[in-house]
């Protein structure tokens, strides 16, 4: 209890836990975009081909310098999105194997960087390291001021274009039939995805942020009928993971953040699997019980009504025989 | 009369082999036409070409004598019922309520006259009790009528729709062709995608019989022939004999 | 024999291994659940290095299979209650993953394993951990990928038609009495020996991508699977033996290079494949306009 007190007395702790707040909202609304477009595996070619760009970036300053490194990670993450539907469309190969390659190959070369980077002792370089794995604990204020901007940002587009994006995820043939610019709709949604991995970065890491566009919005699902509500709670529950995942990481200095938050977020989403009022397994399976139960008994009532009557005649009442 | 859409030597390719060779064909105004050939004919293709949905390799489109591009408002679409996912959070008055989309524009939000617009539309396939139903729930038919609903929505005067009465029940059926008819009496011009021989001469005033090229267009009694059949269905003597025989 | 030729063979034997295997995975639209696996066996490896201190790898290569395919139930268990399927892969490895990370954060002081090499692996520690068998001395790595990798040609071999058909036509497998559930676990054990293999020395990404690169490229060279893993082998030995000279040059991680030239070499078949490639496509749709 004393320590959560000093954490949250603690000024650069406040700005931690607040990025991690605006990571998990933002993911937990975009992410139901990738979603419903059944692109949620997109979110994590985003975030490893971001790390080449991370590198070059670094590369470049020759120092830390998160905004940099930002642009970096937004360029080579907007060409990971091209180049996996270029191969997608200029070939025979299926989506799942271009994300794959995609994935891996801008990943590898990130590493070459990295350890090529390493390799000329550059000391500041451990700034590099976090963005693996996520080191929540290196925000500072000025990152934070950037992260507010962009999901403020964000968050508005969202709020201005809600039922132009649900035509896009729900029936984009249609939209366009419409006259709906719905190539550039979906251009904008992946401008979005990626800004919202480039945001997440510092503190979840490359290699888990896609988690946070998948499993937030995932187990919202379970609460909901309505898109609305959907993104609302989705939000809620990333900026829930991200909040309660960096303080409980920070109680163990080994860990880095980014597993931790990933890990909050799965146990929200058992939670939501299992019990959620009208979706969840619990209630379903208790259901069926119920009928199961029902229809057993109407049957037993059948057969009992059946043995008073043995001829399937009309049922005589009283002693007439 | 006047002229609703003009096609005029619209090829469309998939990779190398063309699914649509050189069709052209006008429509006049206020004609129920109907859209018939074997699997494969490219009749899906054709529509997504004519509404801007899959490249032209060739040809032009024009309705009401302008290209479809500055066309949309006047334009409205029932795709098939595959191309959607309906595990999507939402219920039948949301859907129907996205036809009205175009007429709001981006950015704006719908208006209260949209709201009811779209539930006059619902009640009108007769889903008025299903609006906030949600769409998982509903049968392939109740899917059906909301994209009829949908499209009805639109507020357009040609329609295009893609095998509407593909799986659904005899109810759905009757409504549609229903809603077919009542279309017709507005003056509106309607394109069907079709695929039952039983019923063309029943639905349809015109007909357009293709197999990748146009085998034939215009009024059914015209079109709907041995011959033409033999040449866009090819092979199935004994079954094209008996339905234009009943055709005539 | 030299410590870079080692290495060259290690990475060799694992872009094989992984590039053969992965060819399945590739027609079966199944790269993503490679992926998957490929992260998630990272707790089962860190419990077995734990409990056995990484002395027997047999049972760390069973064990760690075993959590594999569990892996792919779990996922296809969440996708029968409901979960989309590219959702669902999501969920559950990331959430392994992240398990596995945190066990060999807590735990890194007790196996010899730390966050970095989860990732790329450290091919070059490969020739210092010999181990002899039968009087042949080699390292530890490459006994385990071998063994790997005949273990899979054999496995290939041997449900070679079944494995065809069901990649192709599953419906049409099960129609035919063929056991579809078996032929489909049985890949994803494959994928996840090819995994524990070669993941201490190359890591998780590298891992996949051998799994999927090579084949990809093999697949827009051939209409033949007999061609297409074959290539996928060609094609793997090419990217590790290349990807070895170009980080010996530049001073780089061996597996970030291995996979780069894995795609470099990939690029090359996109755009100039005879059948398949971009260049001509475009050849032939400006042939087709003319004659039109």
């Amino acid at each position: 209890m004393d320590f959560l007190l000093s954490v949250i007395q603690d000024p650069n702790a406040r700005w931690v836990i607040a990025g991690c707040f605006l990571l998990g909202i933002s993911s937990g609304v975009l992410g139901c975009f990738a979603f419903l477009r059944k692109q949620s595996l997109m979110g994590d070619v985003i975030a490893h081909a971001a790390l080449p760009g991370i590198c070059l970036a670094f590369m470049l300053q020759g120092e830390k310098n998160t905004m940099l490194f930002m642009l970096g990670a937004l360029g080579t993450g907007l060409l990971g999105t091209w180049c996996v539907h270029s191969i997608v469309r200029h070939s025979r190969i299926k989506s799942d194997t271009a994300l794959g390659i995609v994935l891996s190959v801008f990943f590898g070369f990130g590493t070459v960087l990295l350890t090529g980077i390493a390799q000329t002792g550059a000391a500041n370089q451990s700034g590099l390291d976090a963005f693996l794995f996520g080191k929540a604990a290196s925000l500072v204020q000025a990152d934070v001021s950037m992260m507010a901007t962009t999901a403020g940002i964000l968050l508005v587009l969202v709020l201005l274009l809600f039922k132009e994006f649900k035509l896009l995820c729900f029936d984009s043939n249609f939209g366009r039939g419409l006259g709906f610019p719905m190539g550039i709709l979906d251009a904008m949604v992946m401008l979005m995805i990626v800004l919202t991995v480039v945001i997440g970065l510092q503190a979840v890491g490359v290699v888990l942020m896609s988690a946070m566009l998948i499993i937030p919005p995932l187990a919202a699902r379970y609460w909901t009928e309505k898109l609305s509500r959907m993104v609302l709670i989705s939000g809620i529950f990333g900026a829930i993971s991200g909040v309660f995942g960096t303080i409980i990481s920070g109680f163990v200095p080994k860990l880095s953040t980014g597993p931790v938050i990933v890990l909050a977020a799965a146990v929200l989403f058992l939670f939501s699997m299992l019990a959620a009022p009208r979706r969840g397994l619990i209630v379903r399976q208790v259901e069926r019980m119920r009928v199961r139960r029902r229809v057993a008994e109407e049957r037993a009532s059948r057969e009992a009504e059946r043995a008073r009557v043995p001829y399937g005649g009309a049922v005589s009442k009283g002693g007439d025989a | 009369m006047t002229t609703a859409i003009t096609v005029k030597d619209v090829t469309i390719a998939y990779r190398k082999k063309p699914v649509v060779q050189e069709v052209s064909f006008t429509v006049p105004e206020g004609k129920l036409v109907g859209i018939m050939g074997p699997n494969g004919a490219g009749k899906s293709t054709l529509i997504k070409g004519i509404l801007g949905l899959l490249p032209l390799v060739s040809g032009e489109v024009s309705i009401y004598g302008k290209p479809y591009k500055s066309q949309r408002k006047l334009i409205g679409y029932v795709p098939q019922r595959e191309s959607v996912d309906w595990d999507f959070p939402t219920n039948a008055l949301d859907v129907v309520l996205m036809g009205r989309y175009g007429h709001a524009g981006m950015f704006r939000r719908l208006r209260a006259y949209d709201k009811e617009f779209a539930y006059a539309c619902l009640e009108k396939v007769g889903m008025a009790d299903y609006a906030k139903r949600q769409i998982s729930q509903l049968s392939g038919g109740q899917q059906q009528r909301v994209f009829l609903a949908r499209a009805l929505a639109q507020d357009a005067h040609v329609y295009f729709m893609d095998e509407p009465f593909t799986g659904v029940d005899a109810a759905t059926e009757k409504a549609i062709v229903l809603l077919l008819e009542e279309l017709k009496s507005q003056g509106k011009t309607v394109l069907v995608v079709h695929h039952d021989l039983q019923t063309v001469n029943e639905y349809f005033d015109w007909l357009l019989l293709m197999n990748i090229r146009k085998v034939a267009f215009g009024p059914t009694s015209e079109v709907f022939v041995p011959d033409n059949l033999q040449e866009a269905y090819g092979g199935k003597l004994l079954f094209q004999k008996s339905a234009a025989y009943n055709a005539q | 024999m030299s410590h870079g030729l080692w290495i060259i063979i290690t990475g060799s034997l694992v872009a094989a291994s992984c590039g053969f295997v992965g060819c399945f995975l590739i027609l079966r639209r199944m790269a993503m659940l490679g992926d998957a696996i490929s992260h998630a066996v990272l707790p089962g490896i860190v419990i077995a290095f734990f409990l056995s201190n990484s002395t027997d790898n047999v049972f760390m290569l069973m064990g760690a299979t075993v959590i594999g395919v569990l892996t792919a139930f779990f996922i296809q268990t969440l996708h029968t209650a409901g979960v989309q399927e590219d959702a669902a892969i999501g969920v559950v490895f990331t959430s392994l993953f992240a398990i596995g990370v945190v066990l060999v954060s807590l735990f890194a002081s007790d196996i010899h394993l730390d966050v970095q090499h989860v990732l790329y692996g450290e091919i070059a520690y490969v020739p210092w951990d010999m181990a002899t068998l039968a009087g042949v001395e080699m390292p530890r790595a490459v006994w385990m990928i071998s063994g790997v990798f005949a273990l899979s040609l054999l496995i290939v071999g041997l449900f070679y038609k079944e494995l065809k058909l069901v990649s192709f036509d599953a419906q049409m497998a099960a129609a035919a009495g063929i056991p579809v559930v078996f032929i489909h676990y049985l890949l994803m054990a494959l994928v996840s020996m090819n995994t524990v293999a070669a993941f201490e020395s190359v890591g998780a990404i590298l891992v996949v991508a051998m799994l999927v690169v090579p084949g990809a490229a093999a697949y827009l060279l051939t209409d033949r699977l007999g061609a297409m893993l074959g290539l996928s082998i060609v094609f793997g030995i090419v990217s590790a033996c290349a990807g070895y000279i170009i980080a010996v040059y530049f001073d780089v991680s061996i597996s970030g290079a291995m996979t780069t030239s894995a795609g470099l070499l990939f690029m090359l078949c996109f755009l100039f494949s005879p059948r398949y490639g971009v260049v001509s496509r475009v050849l032939e749709q400006r042939r087709l306009k003319k004659a039109t």
